[in-house]
């Protein structure tokens, strides 16, 4: 379960690691009840109850908000084993949530070697991208093939996500024309996660994880930036949960123990 | 003589008719909008209409604050930093510390006995600290930002707020409504977060009474308490606090006139 600031992820894997299931939802203000809906969803797509799932682990902003969860992995181991998993030539990760930024170095068993992050301001995290799509009043899910329309990107002056609204605004009076100040826009988050990456070192692979790694126009200004190819794949949102999976699985297989009490707790926040 | 201010803020557009450097002819404010220029010329017609005056009766006109440039018509501009020092002395003459609020940015101001600035710290790269971050408070909680200033007094147990970005700490908020916070407690921690910043700022350049409070922000009853309570003394707070840097615009414009004349 990786419970992220904006949205809420499930992995669930079989006894041999394949994946049966995954589900996503909004978080939301009710984390707790986000994350039995999600639970339960890939419960139900994988065609188990509930109670079949001998080993859940927590992830993400919200990973103690599980509570039917048996124990909690911080969303940076969880990213690198997920991410070794599905590309497994990966070396660096990029990972842009809906509130964080983090930059993972990777050792060659998916274990974490090093990694920075901004997770104190929004700037150049899917806060940014939000606040750029509200004010031109597009969907989030349009803006990044509308930067990729751009002939003549804008430079964004501002840092704060804030004053960046404020700058659009301007730029709009002034008759730019909305894909080229996207574009801008992507440019600056790509400037400010290649920023962070560099203090951890890049080595190819670079594997793009979390929700904006489905912008296309975000792959594109990162790839633009690091003058490298970047490994993305309809899995990339679920990297993390996939990788505390992964980690159930490993428990799963040593013996850890399975207490069977906290079901009851999962069933009254949702789970059906 | 008179002389005009015209304060072109990144939220409100000010301007200020004094007549010798003294007296307050008239006073206006409207939003600044997206088009600065424009929010100047909308501010400085209302307030010559307002003193049923045309633009040739101002011997001299400055301009400060976001904006000051976008406006073509000046005699003059000066950064916001030296105007809101000495509007803060025409306000309250014992003032020797400045702290402004804005709705982008915040300063601190430490002045000597004369009024002038000896030293300054400001910061407007970032909403925390700044009227923005309330902006977005109340956005999360859903309240008017009018209502801030009297729920916020209200508050018995000020929730701390830890998120730093006014992005982020909209979510917090909503957050700390999920789990049955008061919205005034809410509220009494966003000033008090605020506060610290700007307080910081102040620290680094001298606290020193008189301290006296200007910008948009001092109009926030909320804001006045959680800064005096953060800063341990009394605040100077001028119900044209948020017309400062407007006045001292208008006083260093009529100085340079009298310069101008005597030269």
């Amino acid at each position: 379960m990786d419970v992220g600031s904006t949205a809420t992820k499930a992995v669930l894997l079989d006894m041999d690691g394949g994946v049966s299931a995954t589900a996503i939802s909004a978080t939301g203000a009710n984390v707790i009840a986000a994350a039995g809906r999600v639970f339960s969803e890939a419960c139900k797509g994988a065609g188990v109850e509930d109670h079949e799932v001998s080993y859940v682990i927590g992830t993400g902003y919200g990973r103690y908000k599980v509570p039917f969860g048996h124990a909690q992995v911080t969303e940076i181991s969880c990213h690198a084993k997920g991410a070794a998993s599905v590309f497994p030539g990966t070396k660096t990760i990029v990972d842009i949530g809906g509130q964080d930024t983090k930059a993972i170095k990777v050792g060659p068993g998916g274990e974490v070697v090093d990694f920075c992050m901004n997770d104190k301001c929004a700037a150049g995290t899917g806060r940014f991208l939000e606040a750029a799509a509200a004010v031109l009043d597009l969907k989030l899910s349009e803006i990044g093939d509308v930067s990729l329309r751009s002939t003549n990107p804008l430079k964004i002056t501002n840092v704060c996500t804030v004053f960046v609204e404020s700058e659009i605004i301007s730029h709009l009076a002034r008759g730019e024309k909305v894909e080229d100040i996207l574009r801008g826009v992507h440019n600056a988050i790509a400037g400010r996660s290649v920023a962070l990456l560099r203090r951890v070192g890049i080595d190819a692979e670079v594997t793009f994880t979390g929700g904006v790694s489905r912008n296309l126009g975000m792959v594109r200004a990162l790839e633009d930036r690091l003058a490298l190819k970047v490994n993305v794949s309809e899995m990339s949102q679920y990297v993390g949960a996939l990788g505390a999976a992964m980690f159930a699985l490993e428990r799963v297989k040593h013996g850890a123990p399975l207490p069977t009490a906290v079901r009851a707790v999962a069933d009254a926040h949702g789970g059906h | 003589m008179l002389t005009a201010g015209l304060d072109i803020g990144a939220g409100m557009t000010k301007a200020v008719l004094m007549e010798d450097a003294r007296a307050v002819t008239a006073e206006t404010a409207v939003r600044s909008g997206a088009n600065l220029g424009t929010a100047g010329a909308a501010a400085m017609d209302a307030l010559l209409a307002a003193a049923g005056l045309r633009r040739e009766d101002v011997a001299y006109l400055a301009t400060t604050g976001y904006g000051r440039y976008q406006y073509p018509s000046r005699d003059i501009q000066i950064t916001e930093v030296t105007c809101s020092g000495y509007g803060a002395r025409f306000l309250f003459p014992g003032t020797r510390c400045v702290i402004d609020i804005g709705a982008q940015s915040s300063r601190a101001m430490h002045l000597d006995e004369r009024g002038r600035v000896r030293k300054f710290k400001m910061n407007d790269r970032c909403a925390a600290g700044a009227g923005r971050f309330l902006e977005r408070v109340s956005r999360g909680l859903e309240i008017e930002v009018t209502e801030i200033g009297r729920l916020s007094l209200e508050a018995t147990d000020p929730t701390v707020i830890s998120s730093i970005c006014a992005v982020i700490a909209e979510s917090e908020v909503i957050n700390h409504v999920t789990e049955g916070r008061r919205v005034e407690d809410i509220l009494a921690g966003a000033h008090l977060s605020i506060a610290d910043r700007v307080v910081a700022l102040a620290r680094q350049v001298g606290v020193e009474d008189e301290v006296t409070l200007t910008g948009g922000l001092a109009a926030d009853a909320g804001m006045v308490r959680a800064l005096e309570t953060r800063l341990g003394r009394k605040v100077n707070v001028s119900p044209d606090a948020v017309y400062a840097g407007a006045y001292g615009a208008a006083l260093l414009g009529h100085r340079r006139l009298l310069k101008r004349q005597a030269a």
